[in-house]
């Protein structure tokens, strides 16, 4: 082989490798990422649908049901808008009403939101990003304020990372 | 007393680290020995200083002195002594105090180690990193500082997350860390071959042994914190794609990607700017790593509320250190000595296909984990990568790279025989294809589990066939002797090699687990795979800050009695907050899984699994941490530097 050959083998095989892994990020990036609503932007932007959803609020409190066939229901607000959930298995275990939650998971024609995981706030200085950020746009909680329902003791700095969840 | 002493020693450990920073470049310039004799006592110094504001925090830890604020936030007079210990590193202070010490570990390791490198380069090496521990250093002090003391001392402290609260917080954060800082070392060696602007092959000797040690602990690490997060966390899954474990994952890729390229460059000198290229990525990817877990930014269940200031503090170091490190290699890289091209079909031309598929996932990870962040700060949508984005972009490189891992490391150097290297995989592959064929017959679909479990058995006799051919390559009358001769870095490559098929088995298995979720009471029965399971009892116990709902349940297989495992709902007062505790039984290489939820009424929420195989992922990780270490006791690594300290000490010339 020639030196001319030798190199145009590397280059080659390093575009398609490069290729290859650039056509199936992006292939991969249209059909999997799911997007994040709070529920009042999802009141105005209503999806179809079928289509996969997160939505993070607080958990309404008095929305909490057990049906008895192991389905829980329970309603996401940001308290203006609120969206109904329906979810089988097991909740995290911090999992309470008035607490911040993640659910995601897809609407039935019916308006029910199914929602296949559940995602709790992990101590009681933590709330999701996404739910602080979508109450502050309510106007609901504001920088430096304590986050509102259960007021966490000061606003002291953060914890250990390493609270994994959600499958 | 003991807590000022503490941080005065680390202001101390700022001021030498800021002497290294700038005297053996000094040194350096003007051909100075004197000044290059400067970097190795004041890095042990710096080592010294730093432990001691490590052992100061830790006694406020253990004596429980409820006057620091880091104290009060993270600890509680009744917690057990050994998480009075390892709560020093579960909070964000402490953590980055242990980054800190170990960053002085590594550098007083090459001060006293590494006796026969070059002076110049040492003192490089040595002033590279000090650059590194002075922008940590001065991070810590200026908004991190866990010796801030409060005027009015409560009785009593807020506790340790209770998820922290377990021998995971002993061993995985130092793990990680040994692996994440470790990778400051090759960075430190690579700035500074930037700098003295020579790389050869005696570089890429003397800058192995860290890569390995950095890539061992960086495995261990990443499979000790899934092993956690699976047993603590009661879903069941092990890993989850979240950024804070993408954010080890993509060191950990380049890390290997550059243990390889350096073999290439030792053996052959060639691919040097690559390597450097690899040294600097494998570190700014901690950086990044560093960045995402502690500034916030990213929406993980990892990720706290934060303060704005410490993320912004860190993107600084980031930008700093990937910015300026780029930057000398774009003005300093172009004048390294190319080494020569060399034929496809060769051992090195399979490692350049090992870093072409290694650098390509780990930047897929990147994209699908820094995506959501710079699509919200662009247009402001907020979207999630999940595990299907990963699946389908990191499958596709890595299976190609598991075919091809055992035939390339049956390659000769310079010029392989492809023919030849197929016929040697015979074995391998009628083992892979036999073990897929009896997985599909016995434990049945989905079809890619018994495709990857072929493929993993494949991996594994690949690789151990491999050894065994070079042991009896003229009959087995010289096994012995060429076992004894053969050295350990084959044995070390084999075995590393077979833990990546073994951890690939592990994965591959679990298709063919089983899931119940189900609500019980006591005397009830569940089936779960070959077993069933039957809620003995439902029982309240005290532990030491909990309490907890404890649920014996007898594990039978056709009707006799496995096994009987207790998992818990624990509710720790303190802090107000409830955490499962799994009950887990190992029976073969599978594990019965089983965790419950708090009890309402006499009712229970509970989760069954049956895992088969599933031990072998973590197996697989040890196995190839073992690996690792054998290559690392390799002759050739430690006489290799003995040799060159025959040499005289003095400067050797730059050029």
């Amino acid at each position: 082989m020639t030196r001319k050959k030798k190199r145009l083998t590397m280059i080659g095989l390093a575009l398609a490798v490069f290729g290859g892994a650039v056509g199936v990020s992006l292939y991969a990036l249209r059909d999997t990422i799911v997007f994040f609503y709070g529920p009042s932007e999802y009141a105005a932007k209503a999806p179809p649908p079928g289509t996969r959803l997160r939505i993070g609020g607080l958990v309404e409190a008095g929305s909490f049901k057990r049906q008895g066939d192991g389905r829980v229901l329970f309603a996401v607000t940001d308290t203006v808008h609120d969206i109904r959930v329906t979810y089988t298995g097991l909740l995290p275990d911090l999992f309470r009403e008035g607490q911040g939650a993640v659910v995601e998971g897809t609407v039935e024609p019916d308006g029910l939101f199914r929602a296949d995981s559940v995602l709790a706030k992990h101590d009681e200085r933590y709330m999701p990003k996404e739910v602080a950020d979508s109450l502050k746009k309510q106007g609901v909680w504001r920088d430096g304020d304590a986050p509102p329902p259960a007021a966490p003791p000061a606003a002291l700095p953060d914890g250990e990372k390493h609270a994994s969840a959600a499958p | 007393m003991i807590v000022e002493t503490g941080h005065f020693a680390l202001v101390l450990a700022l001021a030498l680290a800021c002497v290294n920073a700038v005297v053996p470049l000094i040194g350096h310039v003007t051909r100075d020995g004197r000044l290059l004799a400067v970097a190795q006592p004041v890095a042990v110094a710096g080592f010294g200083f730093t432990l001691a504001a490590f052992a100061a925090l830790t006694y406020a830890h253990v004596t429980s002195d409820f006057s620091l604020v880091n104290v009060i936030e993270n600890s509680a007079s009744t917690k057990p002594l050994i998480y009075k210990i390892t709560g020093v590193w579960g909070n964000h202070e402490g953590s980055m105090l242990l980054w800190v010490l170990i960053l002085a570990v590594f550098a007083a390791a090459v001060a006293v180690a590494s006796r026969g490198m070059p002076a110049d380069l040492r003192a490089l090496v040595l002033c590279v990193q000090s650059w590194i521990a002075a922008a940590f250093l001065l991070f810590i002090l200026l908004t991190s500082d866990p010796f801030t003391r409060i005027l009015a001392p409560p009785i009593e402290g807020q506790d340790l997350n209770p998820l922290l609260q377990d021998p995971g917080l002993a061993i995985h954060p130092p793990l990680l860390y040994l692996g994440y800082v470790g990778f400051s070392m090759t960075f430190s060696f690579a700035a500074a071959a930037l700098i003295a602007g020579r790389v050869d092959a005696a570089w890429a000797r003397f800058v192995r042994p860290w890569v390995l040690i950095a890539w061992v602990f960086l495995t261990l690490g990443i499979a000790m914190g899934s092993y956690w997060a699976y047993y603590t966390l009661g879903w069941g899954g092990f890993w989850f794609w979240d950024p804070v474990e993408n954010a080890s994952l993509m060191p950990w890729l380049a890390g290997t990607a550059l243990l390889h390229s350096a073999v290439v460059m030792e053996k052959r000198e060639a691919l040097k700017v690559w390597t450097i290229f690899l040294a600097i990525l494998a570190f700014s990817l901690s950086l990044v790593g560093t960045f995402l877990v502690r500034s916030g930014v990213l929406t993980s269940v990892h990720a706290f509320a934060n303060d704005p200031r410490r993320g912004f503090f860190i993107l600084v170091i980031l930008v700093a250190f990937i910015g300026g490190s780029l930057a000398l290699f774009a003005w300093r890289g172009g004048s390294l000595r190319q080494g020569g091209l060399f034929a496809p079909v060769s051992r090195e031309g399979a490692l350049v296909v090992n870093n072409l598929l290694l650098t390509a996932a780990c930047a897929t990870v990147f994209t699908g984990t820094l995506y959501p962040l710079a699509l919200e700060a662009i247009t402001g949508a907020k979207i999630s990568v999940g595990a299907p984005f990963f699946n389908s972009t990191f499958l596709p490189l890595a299976v190609p790279l598991f075919v091809l891992m055992p035939i390339g490391s049956t390659l000769a150097w310079k010029r392989g025989d492809l023919l030849g290297a197929a016929q040697r995989m015979v074995v391998a592959l009628l083992a892979g294809l036999a073990a897929c064929l009896a997985f599909a017959a016995i434990e049945g679909a989905p079809a890619q589990s018994y495709a990857l479990a072929g493929l993993a058995v494949f991996v594994i006799v690949g690789s151990l066939a491999d050894l065994a051919r070079r042991l009896g390559m003229d009959g087995l009358a010289g096994a012995w002797g060429r076992a004894v001769h053969l050295p350990r870095s084959a044995y070390g490559t084999a075995i590393a090699h077979a833990g990546v098929g073994i951890t690939l088995l592990g994965l591959a298995a679990t298709g063919w687990g089983h899931e119940n979720i189900l609500t019980m009471k006591a005397g009830d029965v569940a089936r779960i795979g070959p077993f069933t399971a039957q809620v003995e009892a439902i029982a309240q116990e005290k532990g030491p800050n909990y309490t907890a709902a404890v649920a014996r349940t007898v594990l039978r297989r056709d009707g006799r009695v496995v096994a009987t495992v207790e998992p818990q709902s624990r509710f720790y007062p303190v802090r107000k907050m409830a955490r499962a505790e799994a009950g887990i039984v190992t029976i073969g290489l599978g594990q019965f899984y089983e965790s419950i939820a708090a009890p309402i009424g006499d009712h229970l929420d509970v989760r069954l699994f049956w895992k088969p195989l599933v031990t072998l992922i973590w197996i697989g990780a040890l196995v190839m941490g073992l690996g690792g270490a054998l290559s690392l006791s390799d002759r050739r690594l430690r006489f290799g530097i003995a040799a060159r300290s025959r040499r005289p000490p003095a400067a050797v010339p730059a050029e």
